[in-house]
């Protein structure tokens, strides 16, 4: 299979592209966030969101008040966005194009998948919350920054020429297999960043809280989120077993990789039992959802460059 | 107290303790945690020379971890103990639950509770139909529910609604479903074998007839590798693409093989043996797992005669395929043992599939054989494999070069057809190479088992995550003057998310549009303060 160049080229300077426009949604959310006005979040206001999915009939959070120039950034900025993740996926597919194949077979293009994954995902946690766009607007730049980070680091230090794939990847299971991790993975990144936030809001009072969505909201973000990502997660790794069935000889041979999956698996697991245990709700739950995605960057990054295994010939 | 009695207190309280939830988060957790050096510690199971390289570096560390068996995580009996509790825990969590479900199954709707306005949705309204005829609309909206009629006094009709209850039975077959997997993963792992053995692509012959066909084996606790399915495979050819930048694009060995019935008629079946790609034989299946070279020298003795061998030299870098290795000769027709050891002889060194030199230094520039080479040291006298020690076929004992019984007597780089001398006239001539490959057979006949109950996790978990539980009550009261009044409640019992606007849904259905009736406003759902709000 030959690759073409020109091609190739145009998806790296679309790749690039992608992640400036990010930066720059990331500006102007950043913008929004530090000179928009705080959200009346009485207590009594939050409170009243607690619980269920009503939130439509209480003071509505997007009202007059808060209107003006922030709120215009503030929907540049993910107009911005949306625009940027079209480019990022036509980078995706522009590399695909230029090997023929499917474009996530090393850690750049991994990475990459990601984070057009995280992207898009949340671009639909706004559109589906409209209602309540202005407040979850604010976490634009959470959501954006560790997307920046990756996508640099990515175009950086893990950045590979287009390749062909090599015997043992070359199985129509690693479009089954490796799309499966990367969305769920995309999606736990933005639930992971809700739980995170959580966190930061949960002790009442703090400054950085009065301008986040209240905690209730975070905390459902966190929990759709996941909820989706979690059955995906679940078959990624069965189709990993399945695959290694037919390429190591076992379905399930204790390979780093699979072993730390397994793991993030359970704390996953161990993240929806929280949520529906007594006593754990709240932080508690918080923490462990922050921990699962802890164990998927050290899944990703660490278990791919440090630890030799029988995944690391998918390469860097 | 007694005993007894005290005894059975602890053992009920431990099953109570055990199959609690915080037990079981905790078990996951102990589970995770436990896996962990598993994945970051080299593992006996995976590659015994890491171990042994990591032990190498780590003198005073790797005794005590090896003591508490973190080289051989998976099957250490500390992690069989997590494994093991969780799995009571996870029998203490679905039977009783079963049961419950059961119950449920057959009890009717909850009663409508008295103030349905304290429940998180709640809507009322007046309409002009009668109370009779709001029960039909409410019956008709609410099909696919399960639902209860009831009266209170005062001709007050009631309906009480529930639906979603396969998200319980989802959620159990998720969990039994678990269970299943991992007592099909242990009996696998009990009644299954995996081993590896190296065969030339030159014609020769595996046949799976005991484990000592084996270059290693490694069966479950009850395999004694004797009663293995019977079949052969003879492989003909290895043929390996690549691109021009030394990449690796295709492997595909051809082979034929015998399955157990086709032994006795001695037939034969060609298959294209590929990566990701095994041949299955029943259950038993056959994999390409990699590939090298067996370089082949003929040594002609003083005496006039021959012997010849071909032993695989195993890649050293995979990139290249520089391959290194040692084939060993004992000089022919001696059956004194003493004399016999003083002239053996031991070709070690380096082969290269495509050989550059730097200086007369050997290495590989391309991984495909192109201009193979051989850079060799040849030792002769005693190569100590009569010590009673195992030796390994890739190398020689260095501690007989050292005490001075094995000794260097030429090093040479040799083209296949070229061939060097010894001091003693002994001729040793590079033949040529032969490719071999490196197949795995592996058996594990509850494979099946574990996929099917895989697919019973994702299923039941895909019913347990997206069904909502939730509950619905009417209550219908005859107006004062004339037409009904329509009171709704909702509760959603598990994660309320969506509920909301099915409610209100179900709500606007029921009741006429702007017909409120104070002090409640019109069709709202309205918060609930759940017990955790702060
Ligand atoms: C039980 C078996 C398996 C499990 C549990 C498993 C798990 C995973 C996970 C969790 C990822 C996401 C990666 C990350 O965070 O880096 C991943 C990625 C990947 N897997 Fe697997 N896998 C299995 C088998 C296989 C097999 C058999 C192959 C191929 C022969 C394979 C090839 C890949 C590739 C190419 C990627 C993406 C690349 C990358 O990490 O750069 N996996 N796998």
């Amino acid at each position: 299979m030959l690759i073409n160049p020109v091609v190739e080229y145009y998806s790296d300077l679309a790749y690039g592209t992608a992640l400036v426009l990010y930066l720059i949604a990331m500006v102007l959310h950043a913008v929004e966030y530090s000179v928009g006005r705080v959200p009346v979040t009485t207590a009594a206001a939050r409170v009243a969101v607690e619980g269920n999915g009503a939130v439509a009939t209480l003071a509505p959070p997007d009202s007059e008040a808060l209107r003006g120039k922030p709120e215009r950034v503030g929907r540049s900025a993910v107009a911005l966005t949306g625009l940027a993740v079209l480019v990022h996926a036509g980078s995706l597919a522009l590399r695909g194009a230029a090997i023929g194949r499917v474009p996530w077979a090393n850690m750049y293009e991994f990475i990459s998948a990601i984070c057009c994954v995280a992207v898009g995902c949340w671009l639909i946690a706004l559109y589906r919350q409209r209602s309540a766009a202005t407040l979850l607007r604010r976490l634009g730049v959470f959501v954006l920054l560790p997307v920046v980070v990756l996508m640099f680091l990515g175009g950086t230090v893990l950045y590979a020429r287009a390749a062909p794939l090599i015997p043992s990847l070359n199985s129509y299971w690693i479009t089954i297999h490796v799309s499966a991790a990367i969305t769920a993975t995309g999606i736990l990144l933005v639930s992971g960043v809700a739980s995170a936030l959580y966190l930061v809001g949960a002790p009442a009072g703090s400054r950085i809280a009065a301008r986040l969505p209240d905690i209730t909201t975070l905390d459902r973000m966190a929990y759709r989120t996941a909820v989706v990502a979690f059955p995906i997660w679940t078959f990624a790794i069965m189709a990993g077993a399945i695959w290694a069935e037919a390429a190591w000889g076992h379905y399930w041979g204790w390979d780093p990789k699979e072993t730390c999956a397994l793991v993030a698996w359970v704390v996953y697991a161990g993240y929806l039992h929280a949520r529906a245990t007594a006593g754990w709700r709240g932080s508690p739950a918080a923490w462990i959802n922050v921990v699962g995605f802890a164990v998927m960057l050290f899944n990703l990054f660490f278990v791919n460059i440090v630890v030799a295994g029988l995944h690391s010939y998918a390469g860097l | 107290m007694n005993r007894l009695a005290q005894l059975t207190a602890l053992a009920r309280n431990t099953w109570r303790g055990l199959t609690s939830m915080r037990t079981a988060l905790a078990l996951l957790f102990l589970l995770a945690l436990g896996a962990l050096p598993g994945a970051l510690l080299p593992q006996y199971s995976l590659n015994a020379q890491r171990v042994r390289t990591y032990q190498a570096q780590h003198p005073i560390l790797a005794p005590v971890l090896d003591r508490l068996g973190f080289f051989e995580v998976f099957a250490s009996p500390w992690f069989a103990a997590i494994y093991l509790l969780l799995f009571i825990s996870l029998v203490g969590c679905v039977v009783p639950r079963s049961i419950d479900y059961a119950r449920q199954l057959r009890r009717a709707p909850v009663a409508t509770p008295r103030n349905l306005a304290r429940l998180p949705h709640h809507a009322v309204g007046q309409t002009a139909s009668t109370p009779a005829e709001v029960i039909v609309a409410a019956r008709r909206r609410l099909r696919g529910w399960r639902i209860a009629e009831g009266e209170e006094p005062g001709g007050v009709r009631t309906l009480s609604a529930e639906r979603g209850y396969l998200r319980e039975a989802g959620n159990l077959v998720f969990h039994v479903a678990l269970l299943g997997l991992l007592v099909s993963f242990a009996i696998g792992k009990l009644i299954g074998y995996e081993g590896q053995v190296i065969v030339l692509a030159n014609g020769s012959q595996f046949c799976n007839s005991g484990s000592l066909a084996y270059d290693s084996f490694r069966p479950g606790r009850s395999v004694d590798g004797t009663a293995l399915t019977p079949f052969c495979v003879q492989v003909n050819a290895f043929r390996p693409t690549y691109l021009p930048t030394g990449a690796p694009e295709d492997y595909r060995a051809a082979i034929t093989y015998q399955g157990p019935d086709d032994i006795a008629p001695g037939t034969w079946h060609p298959y294209l043996l590929k990566v990701n790609d095994p041949l299955r034989i029943g259950g038993t299946r056959v994999y390409l797992l990699g590939h090298g070279y067996a370089p082949q020298f003929t040594v002609t003795f003083p005496d006039g005669q021959q012997r010849s061998a071909v032993v695989q030299w195993p890649p050293v870098e995979l990139g290249t395929m520089l391959s290194e290795g040692t084939t060993k000769f004992d000089p022919p027709g001696i059956t004194d043992d003493a004399t016999r050891r003083t002239g053996q002889l031991a070709i070690t060194g380096l082969f290269a599939p495509t050989a550059t030199f730097r200086g007369s230094l050997l290495s590989s520039a391309f991984p495909d054989m192109l201009d193979p080479a051989v850079a060799v040291d040849v030792l002769k006298g005693d190569l100590g494999n009569n010590s009673g020690r195992g030796q390994s076929i890739f190398s020689i004992d260095q501690s007989m070069v050292d005490s001075g019984r094995l000794k260097q007597v030429a090093r040479q780089n040799l083209r296949p057809g070229e061939q060097l001398t010894l001091p003693d006239r002994t001729v040793v001539h590079f033949d040529g190479v032969t490719r071999f490959v490196s197949l795995q057979v592996s058996y594990d006949p509850t494979q099946l088992w574990v996929l099917g109950f895989a697919m019973l996790i994702l299923g039941g978990l895909g019913l347990s995550l997206i069904v909502k539980r939730r509950r619905l009550w009417v209550r219908v009261t005859a107006a004062e003057l004339a037409g009904t009044v329509v009171e709704l409640g909702g509760l959603a019992r598990t994660e309320a998310a969506g509920y909301g606007e099915e409610f209100e849904r179900i709500a606007a259905d029921l009741l006429p549009p702007g017909r409120a009736q104070p002090p409640v406003p019109t069709v709202a759902s309205k918060a609930v303060i759940s017990k955790d709000g702060r």
